[in-house]
């Protein structure tokens, strides 16, 4: 499957980090390239809930193809949902029922942030995108 | 100055965790357990599990003799006046549930139940609950700034119509203890049934219930550096002989036939089903090493860690610590900085805190939080601990800001 050319630069970089403090560094910057959410946007009905920060995820579909818009008020979480987006921007849903996300943060030297344990908000998005992209 | 804790060796998972890199300061939420308990599951299991009160062969009744015992140092712990007054639950929370269906039968619509504002959701949601089914009124005390139930307001609210007082001890957020003398006494004045939530109380210091004058008391095992699955919940006798049977099933039969049955006392009574064994043979073991401790060296350890802690917070810019906490633990909230992303960035550095609610989500909201950090302590933390988190917190800071 084709990696996005955005998703190939995270990649290049994640790979270079040295340590937690430059990993910190990257997904602070990625959060701060995230598109911003309108505030309609920000409404209960895209609330990821399972997180304790605030977390929002909209899905749409154009020509088949997913469109994603994510934000939260914690930071790390914003540079998380960036490098999620990123790899998953205008798949069709097959192209992302067979992607395997945990890979993609194994990858970037992420796949901690993937627990299920309650403080971390990613594994409720990627149960919530699932869920977005199944009922469709 | 470096306070070691002469306790840690005997925590073989401190030194495991350690060399993993992290440091443990989640204390209020689950404790590392002492070799002794270890020693004791490893035995058990290692010479012959049985299962307790039922059979005449000689595993069962040294399965059932130990368990037995078990009950002897619980009861010998909280100072009980019987060791039949003590009931061996799955949790604390379990033994919460007991105690509110237990009683439901004794609530009348428009009976009221008293709680505080800070309780853990295990000590707010099963009365709320028999609140909702049984059409009563749930009552709650609110706080002063300092994060104590207010005496004042809590003595006018409690009245003749309350038929239960359910608080805690020392609340697993503010670290605050609660007055409960002065409630306690207030509560029974009317005629209400008084339950303390031991959770977080019994874990430091010695807490004797026939002092306490509750009819209840409750606490849960794996905080108390016990194994989890084991709660245990004290009653007066008077007040244990209130309560009707909630779970059925096992050795709390008495005589039963295919359209009826008859069921023990307590504490038999109410514990169906098979009991967490080795569990509550290992709480009692962890019983015996804490009864060696000098219980004086544990409380002054306990307290200089304490305002290590707070000395380290109140140095530090932009820190609000929630409520005036007493012992044990602090929250606190950092302006301009999400908790999630400071409490991401001391995982990072192998910090083990806890970030979020606490389960205690009306008390945050409260308190107008989404969520709190929350540094809390065992015996087995050293000053070294308080240090690395302090220099984990100043990095994570200077990251973000």
């Amino acid at each position: 499957m084709n990696v996005p050319t955005p998703a190939r630069e995270a990649l290049e970089q994640f790979e270079q980090a040295r340590g937690w403090e430059q990993r910190a560094r990257l997904l602070m910057q990625w959060g701060d390239r995230l598109e911003p959410l309108s505030d309609a946007d920000k409404c209960e009905r895209n609330r990821v809930h399972g997180c304790e920060s605030l977390v929002w995820l909209v899905a749409e579909q154009h020509d088949g193809q997913w469109q994603f818009k994510a934000s939260s008020d914690a930071r790390l979480l914003r540079g998380l949902l960036a490098l999620l987006l990123v790899r998953v921007q205008g798949l069709a849903s097959s192209e992302l029922a067979d992607l395997d996300l945990r890979a993609w943060f194994n990858q970037l030297g992420l796949e901690r942030q993937l627990s299920p344990s309650r403080s971390n908000g990613l594994h409720a998005v990627l149960q919530r995108m699932a869920e977005l992209v199944s009922v469709s | 100055m470096f306070q070691p804790s002469p306790w840690r060796a005997d925590f073989p998972a401190i030194d495991a965790l350690q060399r993993q890199h992290q440091t443990y300061l989640d204390s209020a939420a689950t404790s590392q357990k002492p070799q002794a308990l270890l020693d004791a599951l490893s035995y058990y299991y290692g010479h012959g599990a049985a299962n307790v009160h039922r059979a005449q062969h000689l595993p069962g009744a040294l399965a059932t003799q130990a368990f037995e015992t078990s009950r002897d140092k619980v009861a010998a712990w909280l100072n009980a006046a019987d060791s039949q007054q003590i009931i061996f639950t799955h949790g604390a929370t379990s033994a919460l549930n007991l105690l509110a269906y237990g009683l439901e039968h004794r609530f009348e619509a428009g009976d009221e139940i008293a709680v505080s504002a800070l309780e853990h959701h295990a000590n707010l949601l099963p009365w709320q609950q028999l609140a909702r089914r049984r059409n009563l009124r749930l009552v709650i005390l609110p706080l002063d700034v300092q994060g104590r139930i207010d005496l004042d307001q809590a003595l006018q609210l409690i009245g003749p119509r309350t038929r239960v007082l359910a608080v805690s001890q020392l609340s697993n957020v503010l670290g605050t203890w609660q007055p409960l003398p002065a409630l306690l006494a207030h509560a029974r004045a009317q005629g209400a049934l008084t339950v303390v939530d031991g959770a977080q109380g019994v874990v430091h210091g010695r807490h004797d219930v026939q002092q306490l004058a509750c009819d209840y008391y409750v606490f849960s095992s794996h905080k108390l550096y016990g194994p989890e699955g084991v709660g245990v919940l004290y009653g007066r006798s008077q007040a244990l002989a209130l309560l009707r049977h909630w779970q059925f099933g096992g050795e709390m039969v008495q005589l039963a036939e295919y359209q009826s049955a008859s069921f023990r006392p307590a504490p038999l009574g109410f514990e169906a089903g098979t009991p967490p064994i080795a569990g509550v043979i290992g709480l009692g073991a962890t019983l015996d090493y804490l009864a060696s401790l000098d219980a004086h060296a544990v409380e002054r350890h306990e307290s200089s860690l304490h305002q290590h802690l707070l000395r380290g917070l109140a140095d530090r810019d932009g820190i609000r610590v929630l409520g005036t906490p007493q012992t044990a633990l602090a929250s606190f909230v950092i302006e301009g900085v999400h908790n999630a992303d400071i409490a991401h960035l001391l995982t990072e550095q192998g910090i083990a805190v806890r970030a979020g609610h606490h389960c205690a989500m009306p008390l945050l909201k409260g308190l107008g939080l989404e969520g709190a950090i929350r540094v809390s302590l065992g015996l087995y933390n050293d000053s070294d601990d308080l240090q690395r988190f302090f220099e984990a917190l100043d990095q994570g800071l200077e990251l973000l800001r």
